[in-house]
């Protein structure tokens, strides 16, 4: 009995990331909207956001549901591993979204992450003065 | 008769290939996580119709394989990489 008290008060906090592909039909606010709506699901789940990443409309490899486009958008965000269900069956809910895939990040991979965004900060920096 | 047989002559003698060792460039670049995001890195293990290439072309060992493997496939669910193409690279 104990045990299940310690253990809800002290839940684990994994990270996670998602990346998610909206239809090329939005327009940039109809966009923003839907970006906004899972970032208030992540943070009604009580995921807290470390990253995100706009990638802008892509070309996908290969067709789905007769597009040849997409919006893709990148979140890094730590969460509860419970709450991970609930935010999959938003995303498939959505009608623009297109694809969406949820990965947890092991020790090797938040470093990784960690790096990436040191190193995108000063590439960034260095297009901005230019 | 017998030493004749034994007793090869070459007008040119032979070359022997020194064979290049392949090694896991995972391993060796210490390389622990394969970002399925990077759809360039990972057609370096993919042949010309977007198949994963075999652990024997490629050097990589077992534990990265699986890596490699796991990371093309997300790759594809998210339309970065095809699953099925002619004319890759």
């Amino acid at each position: 009995m104990r045990s299940i008290f310690i253990t809800k008060f002290f839940t684990m906090l994994n990270q996670y990331e998602t990346v998610f592909i909206t239809t090329p039909v939005l327009s940039e606010s109809q966009m923003k909207e839907t970006v906004d709506k899972f970032k208030k699901i992540l943070t009604d789940n009580k995921a807290e956001i470390v990253h995100e990443e706009n990638w802008g409309l892509r070309k996908l490899a290969y067709p789905i549901q007769k597009k040849s486009t997409g919006f893709y958008y990148m979140i890094e965000f730590r969460a509860d591993g419970s709450q991970i269900q609930k935010i999959e069956t938003e995303f498939k809910r959505d009608e623009r979204i297109i694809r969406f895939l949820v990965v947890g990040l092991e020790k090797y991979a938040v470093e990784y992450a960690e790096r990436k965004r040191a190193r995108k900060k000063a590439e960034a920096e260095k297009i901005k003065e230019e | 008769m017998a030493q004749n047989q034994s007793e090869i002559r070459y007008l040119t003698p032979p070359t022997v290939e020194i064979k290049k060792k392949k090694y896991c460039r995972f391993r060796k670049n210490r390389i622990k996580y394969i970002d399925y995001k990077d759809p360039e890195f990972l057609k370096k293990f993919l042949n010309e119709q977007g198949k994963i290439l075999p652990r024997r072309l490629t050097g990589t060992s077992l534990k990265y394989q699986r890596k490699v493997s796991r990371a093309i496939k997300r790759a594809r669910h998210l339309a970065l990489l095809p699953y099925v193409t002619d004319l890759l690279k």
